[in-house]
């Protein structure tokens, strides 16, 4: 059986559907079968991400509702021949679904894939729990801001309350220079206030942009900082004990001398 | 004091931003936390009426427990009449 993780969010924009790819293609990059699911139905964005809009034929709820088999949906992507996506509907509203048949679903593909990620609509409505219903474990994105670590809490809580505990965090968008200068929360401000393990940390990167505009996952660019942050998580998440990259660790010498008089 | 001495040493301000969302957040999440769940402050209430009755015989009725927000803290306010005193083992303790 392979592992069904959910990235979710709470708050919209923070990079669910940027890690998703990423993370996707990055397991895909170490010969990983993997089925990515679009949850986010009625704005679909995974496919134009990966780069595959042009070739939907059916989708989420087509095959919940039996209008095709799993396999006529599934889009084997252009570059990487273990990697698929289930697209959402595009046309259809989140109540097309529910966890029920979510559920089905992700045990259906853990089957035969060695991951399913699926990529959660912002929010806390039925979009979300048809998206954790199947999940065997949670990933929460943030940015280092005051709205998405709160809607990060409320999101833990909610998970906690389903029964999937121990999510795991990843901090998008930190921006070094700001943190050194004591205008951005850093990692440990946010892991302290979260509680919560921490999976990696993904730098704010111009490269995400010029990526999602062409359609390739920055993982497939080697030189880029969001991409070595990216494959660094994937390599966590598959047990390896990676350091977090310089750049990510980067603490200024003021908060050496902090940490020096244990303030 | 001591902190702001070295922090302006090296140029620096000791309230960036960031300490003030910090310090937002940690308010915020306070009652967020509390807020989630209707059940939180019942049990709470609950769990103190348990301890309490060890020490004194309280009107549990017209006990008030509340959060309390002023411009930089969060106090849990309790209002808890007291009947009796108890005595014995258990108020010793
Ligand atoms: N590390 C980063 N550096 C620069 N830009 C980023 C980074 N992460 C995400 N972005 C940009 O932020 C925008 C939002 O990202 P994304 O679509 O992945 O968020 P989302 O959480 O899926 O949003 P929604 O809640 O609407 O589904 C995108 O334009 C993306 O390119
Ligand atoms: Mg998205």
């Amino acid at each position: 059986m392979g592992e069904v993780l959910v990235i979710t969010s709470g708050k919209g924009g923070v990079g669910k559907t940027t890690t998703a790819a990423n993370l996707g293609t990055g397991f895909a990059l170490t010969g990983k079968k993997v089925a990515l699911i679009d949850a986010d139905i009625g704005l679909r964005n995974l496919d134009v991400v990966m780069g595959l809009e042009n070739r939907i034929v059916y989708d989420l709820v087509d095959v919940v509702e039996g209008n095709c088999r799993l396999k006529q949906a599934l889009i084997r992507d252009k570059r990487y021949e273990t990697l698929y996506l289930l697209p959402a509907a595009q046309t259809r509203d989140k109540n097309a679904v529910n966890p029920e048949q979510m559920k089905k679903l992700c045990e259906e593909l853990a089957r035969d894939f060695d991951y399913v990620i699926i990529d959660c609509p912002a929010g806390i409505e039925q979009g979300f729990r048809n998206a954790i219903a199947g999940a065997t474990e949670a990933i929460i994105v943030t940015t280092p801001e005051v709205s998405a670590v709160r809607d990060a809490d409320r999101i833990i809580g909610l998970l906690e309350s389903e029964g999937k505990s121990n999510p795991k965090l990843i901090i998008n968008r930190i921006r070094p220079h700001m943190v050194k200068k004591g205008d951005m929360m850093d990692i440990d401000d946010i892991i302290d206030i979260l509680a919560i393990d921490l999976l990696g940390v993904i730098p704010e990167d111009e490269y995400i942009v010029i990526s999602t505009n062409r359609g390739e996952p920055a993982v497939t660019h080697p030189s880029s900082l969001a991409s070595t942050a990216y494959k660094n998580i994937v390599r966590r998440l598959c047990g390896e004990n990676v350091p977090l990259m310089s750049m990510e660790v980067r603490t200024s010498f003021l908060s050496k001398v902090k940490k020096f008089l244990k303030l | 004091m001591m902190l702001d001495l070295i922090m302006k040493l090296f140029g620096k301000e000791s309230s960036g931003s960031k300490n003030i969302a910090k310090e937002r957040l940690r308010l915020v999440l306070v009652h967020d936390r509390v807020n989630v769940s209707p059940q939180f402050m019942e049990t709470l209430k609950d769990d103190m009426i348990k301890v309490i009755s060890n020490y004194m015989e309280i009107n549990e009725r017209d006990m008030e427990v509340n959060l309390t927000t002023s411009k930089s803290s969060v106090a849990l306010v309790a209002n808890i009449p007291v009947n009796r005193m108890k005595r014995g083992p258990m108020a010793m303790k």
